[in-house]
């Protein structure tokens, strides 16, 4: 299971990177592996509020309906717009297709999230 | 094949395969009207043989609990006795109109009463409504009269239902329709509700739980009575989802463990037609004091007379035309009556050593989660021996080719590979034992030739289909078919 060292990881299996002070999210490599085959992903838009381990988009695989959650609280400001036609990019690279950008509210919240070593431990 | 196009592909200009009856009523023309149409209706015209060659060759392609066994689970597909059919088709029942004179139906209104009266004493809830059309249906109509009675005790906080992870799908979304928010608490290893969990997450904004009980992975909830102390305790009510009714029928009772409110699924527990081949029947149970806001019409006895009581006081409203669907009802009736009080625990009891016995005769190949008695269903998480890559999925498909409909697959999602079986008590030891052995064989060839498991089917209308494909670009139309 790849699991990137830089990141941070929450135990729903969502991932978030810090770039130039904005958060980029997306789900892990377990989560994709565990899903199966996506076919449809429902995404935010642009200027939601999210909140800290609460549900921002839907998605659906072959096998199963589920719920992602946003690993901090933010504003969204970008969506990957690509993924709403081509959802099966979440299974090719799960970490270079992020879903959302956000600008993150509060710092301290990364506190709360895991980092690859405890999340690798989540996985097992 | 020729016959199994569309029945309108089949239709040739002036070809007829009918004769009307003769006419019971005087000729009459209809006045000239804008309202009368101008060409005849676009009907197939076919003769009577190529009507019967067209829909014999159809139902080749399907398959049903009259062409083999049928193990999914949480479905409990037994056996419709032909003779619910017999009662139902009646012409005295099947020819009633609903807006007859209540002194000309008294027959039929017997037959609701009775069926509502049998449901309260095998269930131990108070009162039945037969109105609900399915389970769903079923579970939106409980939890809507949760709503209402927590409304009328001016307690409106209450905003919250609490579904276990390993609930029927439905429960979550019957909830959101009702316009409750879904709170989820975890399993124990042993798939029951974890108590510490439950704790956690009761407080006065809980309307509710939602049950299946023995639960989706087939384990009796043993800490039920504690469940419904800390519910009640809390002020929430205790749905039971009666998709898993058939392992407790004449043995235990959901009104005994203190459930409030449930639906029984009379096209699963009680041998009327399931799926496809429905219409279902989702009758909903409750305790004295929710009565009053069950749905109308309610049918009660007054003296020796049957009526129908149109306008109940703190009704929830109508939910259904008219009374449900009063021919499902008649199905479930004839079920209960040949079963008699004497051989309804013998359904419980069956179905139960089924599962258990298949379970034990499989353990070996197939990864069993969770050990000790099971109920009427139980899970694998899939095979023993992963190595191979071969998965449920793939074991599934293989089924297929020996003519067993698959058990239900990937659900509760509180394993990875999960197949969950459920053989009821019409299959014979005979069908159990091959069943056994063709699941055996699956194993088998899982480890010897993991790539034919993995390529299956081979012997049906359609091979393995592509799933993500055709939830990703799904043809909807029959013409779309043809050009693609």
């Amino acid at each position: 299971m790849n699991i990137p060292k830089d990141l941070y990881y929450t135990e729903t299996h969502e991932w978030v990177r810090i770039e130039d002070g904005f958060a980029y999210i997306g789900i892990t490599d377990y989560a994709q592996d565990s899903l199966g085959e996506i076919v449809f992903i429902e995404l935010p838009e642009e200027n939601d509020q999210v909140t800290q381990f609460s549900e921002f988009a839907a998605i659906e695989s072959v096998k199963a309906a589920s719920d992602i959650n946003a690993p901090l609280s933010g504003v969204v400001v970008t969506v990957n717009e690509e993924l709403e036609d081509n959802p099966e990019l979440l299974n090719e690279d799960p970490y270079e297709n992020w879903i959302m950008k956000i600008e993150i509210e509060d710092k301290l919240e990364l506190n709360k999230l895991l980092n690859a070593e405890e999340y690798a431990e989540v996985c097992e | 094949m020729y016959y199994d196009k569309l029945i309108f592909d089949l239709s040739t200009e002036g070809r007829k395969g009918y004769t009307l009856p003769k006419a019971e009523v005087k000729r009459y023309d209809l006045p000239k009207s804008t309202y009368l149409r101008d060409d005849c209706p676009g009907l197939p015209e076919v003769s009577e043989l190529e009507v019967v060659r067209h829909y014999t060759n159809v139902s080749f392609k399907n398959f049903g609990i009259e062409k083999g066994f049928y193990p999914l689970g949480s479905c409990t597909m037994k056996y419709n006795p032909k003779i619910n059919q017999d009662m139902a088709n009646l012409p005295a029942f099947a020819s009633l109109h609903p807006y007859q004179p209540i002194d000309t139906v008294q027959g039929v209104l017997k037959v609701y009463h009775d069926t509502q009266t049998w449901l309260s004493e095998i269930s131990g809830l108070d009162t039945f409504t037969l109105n609900p059309y399915a389970g769903a249906h079923g579970e939106l109509i409980g939890l809507m009269i949760i709503k209402a009675y927590h409304r009328d005790r001016g307690d409106s906080k209450r905003t919250k239902i609490i579904v276990p992870d390993s609930a029927h799908g439905t429960n979550p979304a019957s909830a959101t329709v009702a316009g409750l928010e879904s709170v989820e608490v975890k399993s124990n290893p042993d798939g029951t509700v974890n108590l510490a969990d439950l704790k956690a997450v009761l407080g006065d904004d809980i309307a509710g739980i939602m049950l299946t009980n023995p639960n989706t992975v087939g384990i009796f909830e043993k800490d039920i009575l504690e469940i419904a102390r800390l519910v009640h305790e809390a002020g929430g009510l205790l749905y039971y989802d009666g998709a898993n009714l058939n392992p407790l029928l004449g043995v235990a009772r959901p009104g005994d463990m203190g459930f409030d409110i449930m639906h029984i699924n009379l096209h699963k527990t009680f041998s009327t037609p399931h799926g496809g081949g429905g219409p279902g029947s989702g009758p909903v149970g409750v305790t004295k004091a929710l009565k009053p806001y069950l749905p109308k019409p309610v049918v009660e006895k007054q003296g020796d007379q049957y009526v129908i009581i149109d306008e109940p006081k703190t009704t929830l409203g109508q939910i259904s035309h008219f009374y449900g669907n009063i021919g499902v009802v008649l199905k479930a009736y004839t079920y209960i009556l040949s079963m008699g009080r004497e051989h309804l625990p013998e359904i419980a009891k069956y179905s139960t050593l089924n599962a258990n016995y298949i379970k034990e005769s499989l353990k070996d190949v197939y990864q069993l989660p969770i050990e000790g008695i099971c109920k009427h269903e139980f899970v694998f998480d899939g095979l023993k021996d992963k190595s191979t890559g071969v998965t449920t999925l793939d074991v599934a498909k293989r089924l297929l080719d020996f003519d067993v409909h698959p058990p239900t697959i990937f659900f509760p999602l509180v394993f990875k590979q999960t197949i969950m079986i459920e053989p009821p008590e019409t299959e014979s030891k005979q069908t159990i034992d091959h069943f056994i052995s063709i699941m055996r064989q699956v194993a088998l060839e899982a480890s010897q030739e993991p790539d034919k498991v993995k390529g299956a089917p081979y012997n049906t209308v359609v091979k393995r289909l592509d799933e993500a494909l055709a939830a990703r670009k799904p043809i909807v139309k029959y013409k779309d078919l043809e050009t693609n």
